[in-house]
């Protein structure tokens, strides 16, 4: 238990833990967390450590670095070898694999690829480079996507006629749809994402407890959080309850950010299907521009290959991405699998589980599996 | 990362791009309102930040609570302070 020692109230983590162990008792629950900022304080904290047998967390597909299949990484290279092009991404999309090679390496074979914080930078460049053609990779959920429609009302009010938006932002409703959706898996609830709800609010998880019945509960990222709404959710249960719940009320309300959903639906609209590495094709789950936007659409202003590429043979990132398996139960984890050499896109991001397992879940692994404590490997 | 992270409104730098200056860890840069402009923000908000735009606004004692919070996840905190103090948004 010593990870509770870290946590910023250990006995009201403990009491938590013992709670939560009474509730859960005889008894055994899947809880799938959709949050990357989740599975890396899960896995930083050793939550599944800390938690009773009965108590099994999944990782879900949360991390929408992961989810973007190989193909549409080959389409942002091809875009970013293009003559004359400035090819701006988050630091987390360089390292993501295409079929031959990423963005890094395009870099390295001469592409201008730039990192940016944020999509203001990336239209300052454009403005700053007024003859070079400027592109921005926007990845992301809701959390994200404003902020790229911000920077696209921006660039139309100042007249910027260099830039353009490769759109790869994805909603999160339709996954947790799909997952329930999904023969493979039965869950006892989720864990609603921290900072997708800021923007959303919670009525959109509405559908998982009125149509599934099944509890979400949305949760914060410190571990008394994570546990809290562990809690909240198994007394849903116990009571015959099933609803959303909020357990992160210091910044999330109830309805979002109205303005920021407005202007989403000013900018973007969804995508009749969309691939997601793993899941295959979702429904009405991805954002593109709206047809007036076309003049700051990389996707009109470029021809892309949009060649569907499977995932290497190796590679288990789907399971891992639904939660059907854990990231060492994925044949290549660690071995030709790892944060330096990645196979997949949950090894490749520090949201991805099979990442944030790599960094700091292994002792847990070794405990789980008996052996010796003491008995440790280099941490990579 | 999907991450907001809590920063102190400390000045408005520019009304009609809608930028804030904010103070994040002890660094002070600007960021976009755009969201958060209906509800409107003044010096002294806290605002959760994420790739250079306030998300929502948070109390000062929540905002102490989160920046705790964030703190122990470690790097991925570290991380998202330093792309902050790294960035230059006009």
């Amino acid at each position: 238990m010593r990870y509770v020692e870290e946590y910023r109230d250990p006995s009201a983590a403990r009491a938590l833990v013992s709670r939560i162990g009474e509730l859960a008792r005889h008894d055994h629950f899947k809880f799938m967390e959709v949050c990357g900022g989740h599975t890396h304080t899960i896995y930083r904290h050793g939550i599944e450590h800390v938690l009773p047998d009965s108590v099994e967390l999944v990782h879900g597909p949360g991390c929408p670095v992961c989810v973007i299949p190989m193909g549409r990484i080959d389409d942002a290279i091809s875009v970013a070898v293009q003559p004359g092009v400035i090819f701006t991404s988050f630091g987390d999309m360089m390292r993501v694999p295409g079929s031959a090679g990423n963005l890094l390496s395009a870099k390295a074979r001469g592409a201008d690829v730039r990192f940016v914080y944020s999509p203001l930078d990336a239209l300052r460049v454009a403005v700053e480079n007024p003859d070079r053609d400027v592109v921005f990779f926007a990845v992301g959920f809701e959390t994200t996507a404003p902020s790229t429609a911000v920077t696209l009302l921006r660039a139309r009010d100042e007249g910027v006629k260099n830039f353009t938006v490769f759109s790869n932002h994805v909603t999160i409703v339709p996954p947790i749809k799909a997952i329930l959706e999904s023969p493979d898996l039965r869950l006892d609830g989720f864990l609603g994402p921290g900072h997708v709800s800021t923007v959303v609010g919670q009525r959109p998880y509405r559908f998982v407890p009125e149509v599934y019945r099944k509890p979400l509960v949305t949760a914060g990222f410190e571990p008394l959080d994570i546990l809290q709404a562990i809690e909240m959710l198994l007394l849903q249960i116990r009571q015959g309850r099933c609803c959303v719940e909020n357990q992160y009320t210091r910044c999330v309300r109830e309805e979002g950010n109205a303005r920021a959903l407005e202007i989403l639906a000013e900018v973007f609209e969804l995508r009749p299907h969309f691939e997601w590495r793993g899941l295959g094709f979702i429904s009405q789950s991805a954002l593109k521009l709206r047809p007036e936007w076309a003049d700051f659409d990389a996707e009109l202003r470029y021809s892309l290959p949009g060649v569907r590429v499977a995932d290497p043979k190796a590679c288990q990132c789907g399971e891992v991405l639904k939660g059907v398996i854990k990231p060492w139960e994925c044949k290549v984890f660690g071995t030709a699998c790892t944060p330096e050499t990645p196979i997949g896109t949950c090894m490749v991001s520090s949201e991805g589980a099979c990442a944030a397992y790599y960094n700091f879940g292994r002792l847990h692994r070794e405990v789980a599996s008996g052996m010796a404590p003491g008995k440790s490997e280099a941490s990579g | 990362m999907c991450l907001g992270i809590p920063g102190e409104v400390v000045e408005i730098v520019d009304p009609v791009r809608q930028l804030a200056k904010v103070d994040v860890a002890g660094v002070r840069r600007n960021i976009n309102y755009g969201l958060l402009a209906e509800e409107g923000i003044v010096p002294g908000d806290w605002v959760l930040i994420h790739v250079g735009f306030a998300m929502s606004k948070i109390d000062e004692e929540e905002a102490a609570q989160e920046i705790e919070g964030l703190k122990r996840m470690g790097q991925a905190y570290e991380d998202e302070v330093r792309a902050v103090a790294d960035s230059k948004i006009t």
